[in-house]
């Protein structure tokens, strides 16, 4: 199909406003997070103001990072992935414009009222309960819209991605609702529904599935559209995508328990998100290898293809953390792990390596076609991986290290039996790794303001005229 | 689709796959049910077996001051840095004490176990430090902690304590099952005046006959009658006190302070004692 033809039959517009949003929260959402980085290396930094202390702060990045970038993100790249794969205009555009439009909305007050203190305390899910609504509204709309799409497809069978999308938009529908449910006493305060064991298992059932869900299940079903298209080939196993789509949106739902080993949780709900954490790797895997091995024939592109490059490697850091999740999740990994940097780094590793190189490959992607033009600088896409990257392996491997020797500090016990170091000592001994964690951040903002001054650099070309059209040939 | 698909005819070991992706609605309610599953499971039951918050003596409501202490400790993010849940290892007992116990928490919406420690746990804080370490470890950490990472907490002994919302928040948890009374919410004002003794003592003894003797357990709708403990059992004592050194008004620090010295002292746990099972389900109730 022509791009012109393209032009006519999808809906790119709100699309386009989906990516360049994205890359937005993706520079201000990791400008937030060096900035806090840097306030663990070097407290001054919160410099005696309430609005950007530490407490304050963090979810601000959280929430800008999860749901301004990524859910711009799996907004675009959903609505670009389910015209191209049904052949369809998205249905009820306004509907989607609304969605577009209120999630935009939720995370500008989300930015006003976390630094002001309004929160309903419980990770991934600081938001008060009004925002909740907002956001609520526009996942509704989104779907709606999304379903309504597939409804109206010109072929018979719902393509793989898609699946992955839906069950994203389901899953995420019930977590969020369930979780966010609360009695206000005000705009400014809730009190959850439930207490003590009943809220942490309620919150880990949200917090673990939002990653399982969102930043999981939805960038998979990406994956599936972008990977095999950028390519040009096809997905390698279809009986594979079947075994592992079931499986792991059977699955997953399972192991947020991991995340109250030793707790007070009772230990037969633990036990069994232990038990199925380790089963998650079989369906991880099943993806990770579905992806990668649709570049057999197309290897050589990652010589010449910094985009490729980024799905690739976003491929690979997916089946790494796959791997080292469930480690995590078993009990005598986590009795070590929990409390640490570690988790820190294990996040950060989905985040940064998984989440972000696929949608910046996705979004560099989408760019080219939409727009119907090559980068306005192809060297600057390089230089954004090799930045990029280098930040993400920094990061990673500071929390690694600050993590595993915290988790051993602690439970050190000399020769008479009396621990070994103070808590203070063990925070001394993290200044390093806080100050390279922080360095590794600062390269993946740099990372992003190269991508947002080159998007922009190429649309201004587009509007000029003065710029490279997209070489199919050259793509193919 | 693939070379493969073809071949298979959309039939995967007996299941026919092509059925399911070519119908919208079969596909959406596979995808709907299949999801929800681990969720019941695992979530569920809590709410209805007995054991999963064996009930031990001691735990109470939290009074209106420390009540607005826990929404601060709320509001700054305080359970990001700081955890409120000892696991039972051995380096957790010599460092912060007896692990966590389920009823412990049992009262505290939302729950803030936290899930990293950048800072210490801090179950176990009531009465550990005296309120003057509070005050100048909020003021400047790292003046009493010199490795410390923690912001300087200085707006809140600046700041008077805001209770335009407290009655509000003692009739949400009300409605939630936490055992506050008519006459609780009522008096909300006189007992943070003097519990931050900032009233000469006048009403201290009103504050502690209303919140020291609270024992574990509901107040039902339209059931004003508050569960309180025999006389045999001893209770530990409320604080009462000018927390932040200043009985002239009540701050956000006075609220905080009087939170942060009541952590993890309300069980009095014995030497000896397997908290799983002997006191399994045995309140010591009127």
């Amino acid at each position: 199909m022509s791009s012109v033809a393209e032009k006519e039959q999808y809906n790119y517009d709100i699309v386009k406003f989906c990516v360049i949003t994205g890359i937005i929260m993706g520079v201000i959402g990791t400008a937030i997070g060096t900035y806090i980085a840097l306030e663990l290396a070097f407290p001054w930094l919160n410099a005696d103001i309430a609005e950007i202390s530490f407490g304050r702060l963090r979810p601000v990045h959280t929430n800008t990072v999860i749901f301004g970038f990524g859910g711009f993100l799996l907004y675009g790249a959903g609505l670009y992935m389910v015209q191209h794969t049904s052949h369809a205009r998205i249905r009820f555009e306004k509907l989607a414009w609304a969605a577009v439009a209120l999630w935009l909305v939720a995370i500008l007050c989300i930015w006003v009222t976390l630094p002001m203190g309004m929160t309903q305390s419980k990770e991934y899910h600081e938001p008060e309960w009004w925002i909740d609504l907002i956001m609520a509204t526009s996942w509704i709309f989104m779907t709606i819209t999304f379903l309504g799409t597939i409804a109206a497809r010109k072929m018979s069978h719902i393509y793989v991605g898609n699946w992955f999308f839906m069950t994203m938009l389901f899953m995420v529908t019930y977590i969020f609702v369930f979780n966010g449910m609360c009695i206000p006493v005000d705009f400014t305060f809730s009190y959850s529904a439930y207490s003590g064991i009943h809220d942490a298992m309620t919150q880990w059932w949200w917090g673990h599935n939002a990653v399982g869900f969102f930043l999981t299940a939805g960038f998979i079903g990406v994956m599936y559209y972008f990977v095999p298209k950028h390519a040009n080939r096809p997905i390698y196993s279809y009986r594979l995508s079947i075994l592992h789509f079931w499986s792991l949106t059977f699955l997953y739902v399972w192991v947020g328990a991991h995340h109250l080993h030793y707790t007070a949780i009772p230990d037969w709900t633990l036990s069994l998100g232990a038990g199925m954490s380790i089963a998650l790797i079989f369906p991880s895997w099943g993806g990770m290898i579905n992806g990668m091995m649709t570049m057999s024939g197309a290897w050589d592109k990652l010589r010449t293809d910094p985009v490729m490059r980024f799905m690739v490697v976003a491929l690979a850091f997916y089946g790494m953390s796959t791997f080292e999740g469930p480690l995590m999740g078993t009990k005598s990994v986590n009795a070590l792990s929990h409390y640490t940097d570690w988790t820190i780094g294990h996040v950060h590793s989905g985040a940064l390596g998984w989440n972000a190189m696929i949608a910046i490959g996705a979004m560099y992607h989408m760019i080219t076609r939409m727009w119907n033009t090559e980068m306005w600088s192809a060297k600057l896409v390089n230089m954004h991986f090799w930045v990029h990257l280098t930040g993400a392996v920094l990061y990673i491997t500071a929390m690694w290290g600050s993590g595993v020797l915290q988790g051993l500090m602690w439970r050190a016990f000399d020769e008479y039996g009396n621990l070994v170091y103070t808590f203070a000592d063990s925070v001394a001994a993290m200044h390093p790794f806080y100050a390279l964690r922080a360095l590794g951040g600062f390269l993946v903002f740099c990372g992003f303001c190269i991508m947002l001054f080159n998007t922009l650099k190429t649309v201004g070309a587009v509007k000029a005229g003065t710029n490279e059209p997209f070489d199919v040939a050259k793509a193919a | 689709m693939s070379e493969e698909y073809k071949k298979g005819k959309g039939m995967i070991r007996g299941i026919p796959h092509d059925t399911i992706e070519q119908s919208l609605p079969i596909l959406a309610v596979f995808v709907a049910i299949l999801v929800a599953v681990g969720g019941i499971v695992e979530i569920v039951p809590a709410f209805y077996l007995d054991d999963s918050e064996p009930a031990v003596e001691g735990v109470r409501p939290l009074t209106p001051l420390e009540l607005e202490g826990f929404a601060i400790y709320r509001r700054e993010g305080c359970f990001l840095c700081h955890s409120q849940m000892i696991r039972p290892f051995r380096d957790e007992k010599e460092r912060y004490g007896h692990f966590s116990l389920a009823v412990e928490s049992g009262y505290d919406h939302n729950f803030v176990w936290g899930s990293k420690r950048t800072g210490p746990d801090v179950a176990r804080l009531g009465e550990k430090y005296t309120d003057a370490w509070h005050v100048q470890h909020m003021r400047k950490p790292r003046s009493v902690v010199p490795e410390s990472v923690m912001p300087n907490y200085v707006w809140l002994e600046e700041t008077v304590l805001d209770t335009s919302r407290t009655a509000k928040r003692m009739q949400v948890l009300k409605s939630m099952n936490v055992p506050y009374s008519n006459d609780d919410i009522a008096n909300f004002a006189v007992d943070i005046k003097a519990q931050a003794a900032v009233d000469d003592g006048d009403g201290e003894d009103d504050l502690r006959a209303r919140y020291e003797r609270k024992a574990w357990g509901s107040v039902n709708e339209g059931d004003d009658t508050i569960v309180t403990w025999t006389d045999s059992f001893e209770p530990t004592e409320l604080n009462v006190r000018a927390f932040d050194g200043d009985a002239s008004d009540v701050t956000e620090l006075d609220a905080l302070i009087a939170y942060l010295q009541q952590l993890g002292t309300h069980v009095h746990f014995e030497e000896g004692v397997d908290y799983y099972h002997d006191k399994f389900g045995q309140p010591y109730r009127k």
